[in-house]
C-alpha cells in the first residue's frame, strides 16, 4: 500500500483521470443542442443521455461550466411554495436532490438544515399559514411557528420587540437544504459527458437557423452545425437568446446580489428567511455565511455589486443576528435574473417547432435543476409535454393564466 | 452612489427613483384583440443596450422618460414625457353595442 501511494506520487504521467475528455472540433448535426452549460442545461443533456438513449448531444456553453447563475446563487433548495403547481413541481425536485450525489456518483454536499421564512407583519403571518396548509395538502413538511417556538428552534435569532422589525412568527420547513452549486453542475456533466454528450464550453451561440418555422441549425463562432431539436437554458440572457430565434419573452433581466462573510465555527444550523426584510442568510459548511438580498432597483446586464447593497442588507441581517456585527465580509457578487411577471419559470414549447425553452428562472432557478433537467428531457424526447410543467407554458401569458408565486420568493418586489 | 438627472429636480440619487418599464406603444384597448393587449401587457423587448424607459422621482412623483444602456449602466438622456407624447389620449369608452349588454 505505502509503496503504491509512493509509486503514485512519483509517476509522471499523472494518473488522475480528466473530469471532461478534450473538447473535440463540433460536429457537422446533432440530435439535440442545449444552448447554455448551466445545471438546467447539463442536467437537461444527462437525463437525454442515461434515461432517453439520446447521447448525440452538444451543449454550447459561453463561459465555463456552471460560471453563471448555477454558481452565484445562494444554493437553497426548498418545496415551500405557495401555488399547487409550484409546491409539486419543487417537492420533486428536493426529492430528486435527496438521491443526487448517489445518482451522480459525486458528492454534492447536500445539506438538510430546516428552512425558516420569518413573518415580521400580520400580512405575513396569513400568507406563512396559507402557504403550510398548502404544502401539508400536498404532502410537504410545512408549518407555521411562533415566537415561543422561534426561540427553541433558532436561539441565536434576534426576538427583541425593541426592533423596527419585531419577528412574529415563522414558517418552518424542515427539509429545506442547501448544497455544493458547482458541483451539481460538474456532476451532471462529469455524467452526461462520460455517456458521449459533447460539452463545448468557450463557444457563443450567435444564430437560431429556421426554415418553415421550425429550428433547423445553431449557428456559434465555431462554426454552424444542424440540429433536430434545439432548448435555450440561459437564464440572464434568455431574452437576447430567444431574440435570435425571433421570440420574444415577458422577461426583465435584473441582477440579484449576495455575499459571504469570513469563515466562523458552526454557529447557525437552519437557513433563515425574511421575505419582509428581503434577506436570507445560511452558514456554509466552509463556516462562511451566505447572504443574499433583493434583486437590484431596475434592469442591467451586468454582474458588478454594489456598496449600497451590501449597507442596506447588513442593516437587516444585523437586526436578525446582532452578533454577526463584527464579523467581516469575505466577497460579494451578483447574477443576473430572469424575472418574470408571476415569479414562475417558463418552461416548455416556443412559437418555433422544435425549439425549446427553459427560461425565467429569476431567484428560483438553482433549486429546480434536477427535475427541470428531468422534465425537459422528457419533453425533448417524447414531444409531449409532462403535465408538472404544464402550467408553467409560455403562453401562459397570452390567455392570462399565470402562476402567482410571488407570495413565496424571498426577493424582488 | 449612483445619480440621474431629474428633468423636473436636476441631479439626485439613484435611490429617489422608481423604475417604471419600457415606453411602448399602448394599442387601442377597444379595438385591440386580446392577445395585443397582452403583449402590451407583458412582453418586454429586455434589450442588452440602448433602452427607453418611463421613471420616477418618487418624492416629487414625476414621471419622466430615460434612455440607458443596459449593458454598461449608463444613463444616456433623460427628458420630460411632453417630448414623446403631444396630445393626450382619449379613454373614454365608446358606446358597447346594445345586444352585448
Amino acid at each position: 500500500m505505502p509503496f503504491g501511494l509512493i509509486k503514485y506520487g512519483l509517476s509522471s504521467s499523472y494518473p488522475g483521470k480528466r473530469f471532461l475528455s478534450a473538447q473535440p472540433e463540433l460536429k457537422s448535426s446533432y440530435d439535440v443542442v442545449i444552448i447554455g452549460g448551466g445545471g438546467h442545461g447539463l442536467a437537461t443533456a444527462y437525463h437525454l443521455a442515461r434515461y432517453h438513449g439520446i447521447r448525440n448531444v452538444a451543449v454550447f456553453e459561453k463561459g465555463y461550466i456552471g460560471g453563471g447563475n448555477t454558481g452565484r446563487n445562494t444554493a437553497i433548495i426548498r418545496s415551500n411554495y405557495l401555488t399547487p403547481e409550484g409546491v409539486a413541481f419543487y417537492e420533486e425536485s428536493v426529492s430528486l436532490y435527496r438521491q443526487l450525489s448517489n445518482e451522480l456518483d459525486y458528492n454534492i454536499l447536500y445539506s438538510e438544515r430546516g428552512h425558516f421564512t420569518l413573518a415580521h407583519t400580520d400580512s405575513a403571518m396569513r400568507t406563512s399559514r396559507w402557504r403550510a396548509e398548502v404544502n401539508k395538502h400536498l404532502g410537504v413538511d410545512s408549518e407555521l411557528v411562533y415566537r415561543e417556538d422561534l426561540s427553541r428552534l433558532i436561539p441565536q435569532l434576534n426576538l427583541s420587540e425593541d426592533v423596527r422589525y419585531p419577528v412574529l412568527g415563522a414558517l418552518y420547513h424542515p427539509p429545506g437544504a442547501i448544497a455544493r452549486h458547482d458541483a451539481v453542475a460538474w456532476g451532471y456533466a462529469g455524467r452526461a459527458a462520460e455517456l458521449g454528450v459533447e460539452i463545448h464550453q468557450g463557444t457563443t451561440v450567435t444564430g437560431i437557423e429556421i426554415t418553415d418555422g421550425r429550428v433547423t441549425g445553431v449557428e456559434t463562432d465555431r462554426g454552424t452545425v444542424a440540429c433536430g431539436k434545439a432548448v435555450q437554458a440561459v437564464a440572464g440572457m434568455s431574452s437576447e437568446v430567444a431574440r435570435l430565434a425571433g421570440i420574444k419573452l415577458p422577461i426583465r433581466t435584473i441582477p440579484l446580489q449576495a455575499c459571504v462573510s469570513q469563515p466562523m465555527k458552526p454557529l447557525l444550523d437552519p437557513i433563515i428567511v425574511s421575505g419582509s426584510l428581503h434577506v436570507y442568510i445560511s452558514q456554509s459548511d466552509r463556516g462562511e455565511f451566505v447572504m443574499g438580498g433583493s434583486t437590484d432597483p431596475y434592469p442591467r446586464y451586468q454582474t458588478t455589486s454594489s456598496l449600497d447593497f451590501i449597507e442596506g442588507l447588513m442593516s437587516h441581517v444585523l437586526e436578525l443576528l446582532p452578533h454577526l456585527s463584527e464579523v467581516q465580509i469575505l466577497r460579494q457578487w451578483a447574477g443576473m435574473t430572469d424575472m418574470t411577471p408571476d415569479f414562475a419559470p417558463i418552461m416548455g414549447e416556443t412559437p418555433v417547432d422544435n425549439y425549446f425553452i427553459d427560461a425565467g428562472w429569476g431567484t428560483w432557478g438553482f433549486k429546480a435543476t434536477p427535475v427541470c433537467g428531468k422534465r425537459m428531457a422528457e419533453l425533448l424526447a417524447t414531444g409531449s409535454v409532462p403535465p408538472l410543467i404544464a402550467p408553467f407554458r409560455l403562453s401562459r401569458f397570452e390567455d392570462f393564466s399565470l402562476v402567482g408565486e410571488k407570495g413565496a420568493a424571498s426577493v424582488g418586489h | 452612489m449612483k445619480q440621474m438627472q431629474c428633468p423636473l429636480n436636476g441631479w439626485r440619487n439613484i435611490q429617489e427613483f422608481a423604475h417604471g418599464g419600457e415606453v411602448l406603444d399602448e394599442p387601442d384597448p377597444n379595438r385591440c384583440t386580446d392577445l395585443e393587449w397582452a403583449e402590451y401587457i407583458f412582453i418586454e423587448d429586455n434589450k442588452a443596450g440602448l433602452v427607453k424607459e418611463w421613471w420616477c422621482h418618487v418624492a416629487t412623483a414625476y414621471w419622466f422618460i430615460a434612455e440607458r444602456d443596459t449593458a454598461k449602466d449608463e444613463i444616456v438622456r433623460t427628458y420630460d414625457p411632453n417630448e414623446l407624447f403631444k396630445e393626450r389620449r382619449d379613454y373614454t369608452r365608446p358606446e358597447a353595442p346594445e345586444e352585448k349588454r
